[in-house]
């Protein structure tokens, strides 16, 4: 608690203004990021997870400053950057690196694997020239590809190696913080193991803090030391790895866990909970708690009050009236 | 021991073979781009190969194709061959030069759309304007307002060209900044020109490159038109539009003195947009293996 937090992020908000008729007005808003609060230490992972349309890659976005926050602060290393111009952010950049979810279409096709990875370098003028390329090929080793594929175009290398490239290319600046975005989601099982296991030495040998933003929790029970789950914009509970696959206290974490498979086969698994319905549109969400009108536990009172995320244990913070501070964290009854 | 050096090497397919593989993969590239090829060629050597195109014969008027006049000759007796081949050299040097002309302004124009709104907003107004005006009366208006020659024509044919380009590289400028690429690369601290030239530019060679070869035909058909109507190059330079301007009426006579120069017109406009759908194909990166 005495180090600052590397990235710490207060009530952040993202809105789209959605626009339709013929003179183009605005006639909505989505809501795809609506009040996420969270901070990362160097050497930790927090995990974003939740489905589809959530808002978690919106979130990475907006830290990174890819998106322009509607409200809240981002603060990078103690610095309020969220008011800050793209030259102003240029500066502060190298503190925060990326990996992208795609090892596709993140990479400039026309561009050679060690002049995508060596680009931050001359950016940021840390190294040029036959320096810059002796660089370039340590960080190769390091993530594990040959310094030869140097010349290679990205189209050459496999989706795990281009992954590699990309953890490269990050790691390249040196920075506290690397915001990744699904990095493994495209990848099969094995090389995603492989990528992840480097991402984990990687954060042990820099002191990395990862924004770690994935929809699979096999692979945050790897990586995070921290989850936060997210639904329609908002963070419906936050703790650390151990409590929420152990205990989870918000209805919408539980019927998550209860739908991931479970590796073991001679274990019998818990009974699954089959939410009703589809998620709301962000544009149009319920009220009072976002997630009454799929959870199998809602009461009256969820209709109308909007809950707060609380810390009702001993960091483990969950949103949800019927867990109250100092309420009981038994496994609540369903209502219907 | 022996049957060690006798195993079967697999031989490196030969020149030929690997020609007709090309051939046989953008069939539309290779015949497009010879036809080009050869009437490149020819309009370079034209002077060697061919009489005087202005030279008046007035003794052997409208005579047919024959072994001494291969295309035959027009109503002054000049020789349509000489007049054909040296009005490659106008079309070709037209198609090329506005091709490039209309590309590079385009091009420029289009990025700086693309990347900047404020730009954006402004020139994209102006390109609209321009579009509206007809081309072949714009070219008519500054042709008969200065002295007429192939600098003019070719003022006159890139400017309706240039909104075109612009608008196409504006259009893929804009698919291009939304790839997740230009993100990562922004985060990587890359910015300014820099971003621009590296990461956007090259990236629209591809579409810019097939729309050039658009615009070439384009321009070819357009000089052809001016020069047909008398607003294009001056009668003194052989263009394929003012021999068959000229042709015209004799034409029931001499039907030769129309047909070849047009013949050869549409075999260039067809090769030039042969070459372009070749490689469009071939540029696609969702409809060609990459090399």
């Amino acid at each position: 608690m005495s180090e600052k937090p590397s990235l710490e992020v207060r009530n952040l908000k993202k809105h789209f203004p959605l626009h339709g008729g013929l003179l183009q007005r605005q006639t909505g808003t989505v809501r795809a990021v609506d009040g996420v609060s969270f901070s990362i230490r160097r050497g930790e992972t927090l995990g974003v997870v939740g489905e589809s349309g959530c808002g978690k890659s919106t979130v990475g976005k907006t830290v990174l400053k890819l998106l322009e926050p509607t409200a809240g602060e981002i603060l990078l290393d103690g610095v309020n950057v969220t008011d800050f111009s793209p030259g102003q952010m240029w500066s502060h950049r190298r503190q925060i690196q990326t990996v992208f979810q795609d090892p596709y279409s993140s990479m400039n096709p026309r561009m050679r694997a060690g002049d995508i990875v060596g680009e931050p370098l001359e950016n940021f003028g840390l190294a040029h020239g036959k320096e810059r390329d002796e660089q370039v090929a340590a960080l190769f080793q390091r993530v594990g590809l040959r310094p030869e594929n140097m010349r290679k175009f990205t189209h050459e290398f496999s989706g795990g190696q281009r992954q590699r490239l990309g953890i490269a290319k990050a790691l390249s600046v040196n920075p506290e913080v690397i915001v990744a975005d699904e990095p493994v989601s495209a990848l099969d099982v094995s090389v995603q193991a492989q990528v992840l296991n480097l991402m984990i030495d990687l954060q042990e040998e820099y002191r990395l803090a990862y924004l770690f933003i994935s929809h699979d929790l096999g692979v945050m029970r790897h990586i995070s030391h921290r989850i936060a789950v997210m639904y329609l914009g908002r963070v419906v509970e936050l703790t650390d790895k151990r409590s929420l696959f152990t205990r989870p206290l918000h209805p919408y974490t539980e019927a998550l866990l209860s739908a991931a498979p479970v590796p073991d086969p001679t274990k019998k698994r818990a009974q699954r909970i089959i939410l009703p319905g589809d998620v709301a549109s962000p544009a149009k969400p319920p009220s009072g708690c976002h997630f009454h009108t799929r959870c199998p536990y809602a009461i009256a009172e969820c209709k109308t009050i909007d809950p707060a995320l609380l810390e009702v244990a001993p960091g483990h913070q969950v949103a949800c009236i019927r867990r109250p501070l100092g309420g009981d964290l038994a496994p609540l009854t369903p209502t219907v | 021991m022996a049957a060690v050096t006798d195993a079967v090497v697999p031989r490196a397919p030969s020149l030929l073979a690997k020609t007709g593989t090309a051939i046989r993969r953008n069939p539309t590239i290779f015949f497009g781009g010879t036809i080009l090829l050869i009437l490149i060629v020819l309009a370079a050597i034209a002077p060697w190969i061919t009489g005087d195109p202005l030279k008046l014969t007035p003794s052997q008027r409208l005579r047919p194709p024959s072994e001494r006049w291969w295309f035959g000759t027009d109503q002054y007796g000049r020789d349509v061959f000489a007049r054909t081949i040296h009005g490659a050299r106008v079309s070709l040097v037209v198609g090329l030069s506005v091709a490039a002309f209309a590309s590079v302004i385009g091009l420029t124009l289009g990025l700086l759309c693309g990347y900047f709104r404020k730009v954006d907003a402004i020139v994209m107004r102006v390109m609209d304007g321009i579009m509206s005006i007809p081309s072949i009366l714009l070219a008519i208006a500054l042709i008969t307002l200065t002295r007429p020659g192939l600098g003019i024509v070719l003022v006159a044919i890139v400017i309706p060209e240039v909104p075109r380009v612009v608008r196409l590289t504006r259009s893929v400028v804009l698919s291009i900044r939304s790839q997740p690429y230009i993100e990562s690369a922004i985060s990587g601290g890359t910015r300014g020109a820099k971003l621009l030239i590296r990461h956007i530019l090259p990236n629209t060679m591809a579409p810019l490159i097939v729309q050039a070869t658009y615009v070439c035909a384009s321009a070819m058909l357009v000089e052809a038109g001016l020069s047909f109507l008398g607003a294009g190059v001056p009668p003194e330079i052989p263009s394929w539009g003012n021999i068959i301007s000229q042709g015209r009426s004799f034409f029931q006579i001499a039907p030769w003195s129309i047909l070849i120069p047009g013949a050869f017109l549409t075999l260039t406009v067809l090769a030039v947009n042969l070459l372009g759908d070749g490689l469009r194909d071939r540029l696609d990166p969702r409809l060609s293996r990459r090399m």
